[in-house]
Parts: structure tokens; C-alpha cells; sequence
């Protein structure tokens, strides 16, 4: 079970890193893309690299902000 | 996609990751024992060429658009890491990779751990820490190879960029046999970072069904794009640490952080 757990915590930080919020908005994104595109018909090509870049700036603004 | 762009993407990757597994290895080979070290990297570039073999004739059996999907949604999300590392360490929010200091460290480790044999080897120490580390960088290569090798249907290429780093980075390695701790390490995580990103972005979207205007072309504007509001990010930062920094006599810094005065001039992130 430990090394089950090690082996998944190793993963997490290779693709996740320090930060679940940018990992999270590229999923997020990338499923209602998906959505837009198959249900809605709507081309959305602009979502995910706002997401992203939102997701930097997000992430970085959390990594920067001083504890009280 | 033209095979260049892919070629110095990997290349720079590489470089990075080789770079730091060579700081690993000189340490082992260097305090400890060069046979113990060459054998644990020996075997670890053994298990990440069995990795490769294994995996990236697999993955192009995968559908092109959910390998687009995947393989985009996981390199946006590293190449996100890159790029955050790569600000926090520029703005001086982050302390930055220093391949001198982190050599030292791993000397001081190694100095202080008696020798051990384990069967054919005679430093277990000195083979697992070069394994360890070649092991860990190459993984990362390994995940960039056959991401952008598979994606573009263009495995050899992303393979030949790869090693040809490694052994740009081993070559100049065994000349100075040093540490390489002049290669601009955080300019070059940057501009990996944004390219990873890009990339990401545009198979991830590609993967969900939108179609890009311009087809390929569109990489043309998103590269720069994201190049341009990361480096924004980075200077808006490091000008609100340096006010905050003047504001305050005693810095109230995070955990791990360096003034910004550490930042030597001139080092900004091109």
C-alpha cells in the first residue's frame, strides 16, 4: 500500500508539481472545449490557452502572496 | 509541422534535464567511485531506453485526436510547471538553480557515506545515486520524447534531438569535467516552458475537437503570446518584489525565497 502510494504521489508531482491549479484549469478547459465543440457546435479554440494563461497567473499569484 | 521547431524543442529540454543529471554524476564519480557510478548509469539509461521502446511504438497505435488530447492536456500542464518555476526563480520569489551550489551539496552527501559492496557492485552508494539521478532527469526527457515524437508521428526525430543534447552535455561534461554551472539554466526552463505550453495548448485544443484558424500557422501567434504575457507575469512580480523589498527593512520573504538583490543583473529571462 506504501509503495502504491509513493508510486502515486511520484506521478502526481511529475505532472502536477507544486501546483494542482494549473493541472486542474487545463482538464477543466479541456472538457468544455470538448462540450462547446461536440454539443454546442461552437469553435473553441480560444479556451484553453486563456485557461491557461490564466491558471499561470493564478498560480503565481498564490506562490507570491505574503503570508500575514 | 516542419521537423525544426520540434527538434529544438526537444533539444532545450534535454539540455536542461541532461545538465542537471550530469551534476549528479560527477558528484558520484568524482568523491566516490567512477565504476559504481557508471554502472548505476549505466543501468538506469537501460530501463529508460526499455521505457522508450516500450511506449512509444504503443502510443502510435493510439488514435491521433485522443493522443492529441492527452498527450496536449499533460504537456500544458507541465509546461505550465516550466513556466512557473521559471517566473517564481526570475522575479526572486524562488531560489534559482544553482548547478555549483547543488554540486556541492551532493559532494558533501557522498563524502559522508562509508562504501558498501552489493554483489557486482562495489559503491551501492555511488550506484544508486547516479542511478537515482539519471533515472529521474531521463525520465522527464523520456515523457518529452515520445509526447512530441508520437503527436507529430515523428518518434526519431524527437529521439535524434534527445541524444544528440545528451551528448552535447557529456561530451563538454567529460572536457571540464565541472559542473555545468554557466548554461543559463532558467532562460532556457522559460523558453522550454513556453514551448511546452504552446504546444500543449494547441494538440490539447486540436484533441477536443476545435479547430485552429490557420491550422499550424496558429503556433506562429500562440508561441509568442504566451512567451509575451509569461514574461509579463515575470516583470510585474519582480518589480513588486523589489518595491516591497524597499518598503520593508527586514523582508517579510516566503520560506526558500531570495531577495531580490540576489538576482545578479542582467540575468533577466529572454
Amino acid at each position: 500500500m506504501a509503495r502504491l502510494r509513493s508510486f502515486g504521489a511520484f506521478w502526481y508531482d511529475f505532472v502536477i508539481g507544486d501546483d494542482w491549479r494549473g493541472g486542474a484549469a487545463v482538464a477543466a478547459a479541456l472538457v468544455l472545449t470538448a462540450v462547446l465543440v461536440h454539443s454546442q457546435g461552437i469553435n473553441a479554440w480560444w479556451l484553453l490557452p486563456a485557461s491557461v494563461l490564466a491558471a499561470l497567473g493564478w498560480s503565481l499569484r498564490h506562490a507570491t502572496a505574503r503570508k500575514p | 509541422m516542419n521537423a525544426l521547431p520540434l527538434f529544438l524543442t526537444v533539444f532545450a529540454a534535454c539540455l536542461v534535464e541532461a545538465v542537471e543529471a550530469l551534476t549528479i554524476v560527477l558528484a558520484a564519480g568524482l568523491t566516490r567511485q567512477w565504476r559504481s557510478t557508471l554502472q548505476g548509469m549505466a543501468v538506469a539509461l537501460v530501463v529508460l531506453a526499455g521505457i522508450t521502446a516500450g511506449i512509444g511504438p504503443a502510443l502510435t497505435q493510439v488514435p491521433l485526436g485522443a493522443l492529441r488530447l492527452v498527450v496536449g492536456g499533460l504537456l500544458a500542464a507541465f509546461g505550465l510547471q516550466w513556466l512557473r518555476k521559471a517566473i517564481l526563480r526570475f522575479s526572486g520569489h524562488k531560489d534559482r538553480h544553482d548547478e555549483a551550489s547543488a554540486y556541492a551539496r551532493e559532494v558533501a552527501a557522498a563524502q559522508a557515506v562509508a562504501a558498501g559492496r552489493r554483489g557486482v557492485v562495489s559503491d551501492w552508494y555511488a550506484f544508486t545515486l547516479a542511478f537515482k539521478g539519471v533515472l529521474l532527469e531521463g525520465l522527464e526527457v523520456v515523457f518529452i520524447v515520445i509526447t512530441f515524437g508520437d503527436t507529430q508521428r515523428d518518434l526519431g526525430v524527437a529521439a535524434l534531438a534527445a541524444a544528440v543534447a545528451v551528448a552535447v552535455v557529456t561530451v563538454t561534461g567529460v572536457a571540464v569535467r565541472a559542473p555545468l554551472a554557466r548554461v543559463p539554466e532558467n532562460a532556457m526552463k522559460f523558453s522550454v516552458g513556453v514551448m511546452l505550453t504552446a504546444f500543449g495548448t494547441f494538440w490539447g485544443s486540436q484533441g477536443a475537437g476545435a479547430r485552429w484558424p490557420g491550422g499550424d500557422a496558429a503556433l506562429l501567434v500562440l508561441v509568442p503570446v504566451i512567451a509575451l504575457v509569461s514574461l509579463g507575469y515575470g516583470v510585474t512580480l519582480r518589480r513588486s518584489r523589489a518595491a516591497a523589498d524597499a518598503a520593508s527593512p527586514v523582508p517579510a520573504a516566503a520560506p526558500g525565497s531570495v531577495p531580490s538583490a540576489a538576482v545578479p543583473p542582467g540575468e533577466a529571462v529572454r
